[in-house]
């Protein structure tokens, strides 16, 4: 099937997770990653169950902050 | 070499000096030309931590400013964050929040009456200054 990741079309295998995506993408710090599916935020607890579908577009989100 | 717009500059002091005691954040993105980085929009996001010794960007805010930058082919190329009462340079949280080492951080100090502006390579618990050069329109 295929999917959107960051702006990029990708064949990815069906049934895919987030969770290998992440590991599939080589995202790095991924303890620090936000990801979105179809604009819908998904909570790092369920980057293993949510399973992706023809079409969808994932976006990877990186923390940004700091302080003085 | 990282060069910003004047406008783009008084852009983020004009912001940072409404938000202070706050932080004020956001994300930069532009060109890169061999080693140069050339800034040619500022965003401006909403520190969801409301505090005045620590930032976070809003992931929402983040997210439609990457869309953003994507429709417009502009690279992204850091962040950006004030220090409304300390230097302009990374404190230790901001060196261990570095997640990307091929980002530039811009540091706005607004200690003194003179705002201050630096950017910074930060890798690791090292960060180096980088030329930032303040470009006319």
């Amino acid at each position: 099937m295929v999917i959107k990741v960051a702006g990029n079309q990708k064949e990815v295998a069906e049934g895919l997770t987030v969770a290998q995506l992440i590991v599939d993408e080589n995202v790095e710090t991924p303890q620090y990653v936000t990801v979105t599916v179809n604009d819908d935020f998904v909570e790092q607890g369920q980057f293993e169950g949510t399973v992706l579908h023809e079409g969808d577009t994932v976006e990877f989100l990186y923390f940004m902050g700091g302080g003085q | 070499m990282i060069s910003l717009k004047q406008s783009d500059y008084e852009k983020i002091v004009a912001h940072a000096k409404s938000e202070a005691p706050i932080e004020a954040c956001g994300l930069i993105a532009g060109e890169l030309s061999g080693s140069d980085k050339i800034i040619k929009k500022v965003y401006i996001l909403t520190n969801i931590d409301h505090a005045e010794e620590h930032f976070t960007l809003d992931p929402r805010e983040q997210l439609q400013a990457v869309k953003d930058m994507r429709a417009e082919g502009l690279t992204p190329l850091g962040n950006w964050h004030s220090h409304p009462v300390s230097p302009s340079r990374p404190s230790e949280e901001d060196k261990r929040l570095a997640y990307d080492s091929s980002a530039s951080y811009l540091i706005l100090s607004l200690m003194d009456e003179e705002p201050v502006l630096n950017s910074f390579h930060i890798e690791g618990d090292k960060a180096e200054k980088e030329n930032l050069v303040i470009t006319q329109e």
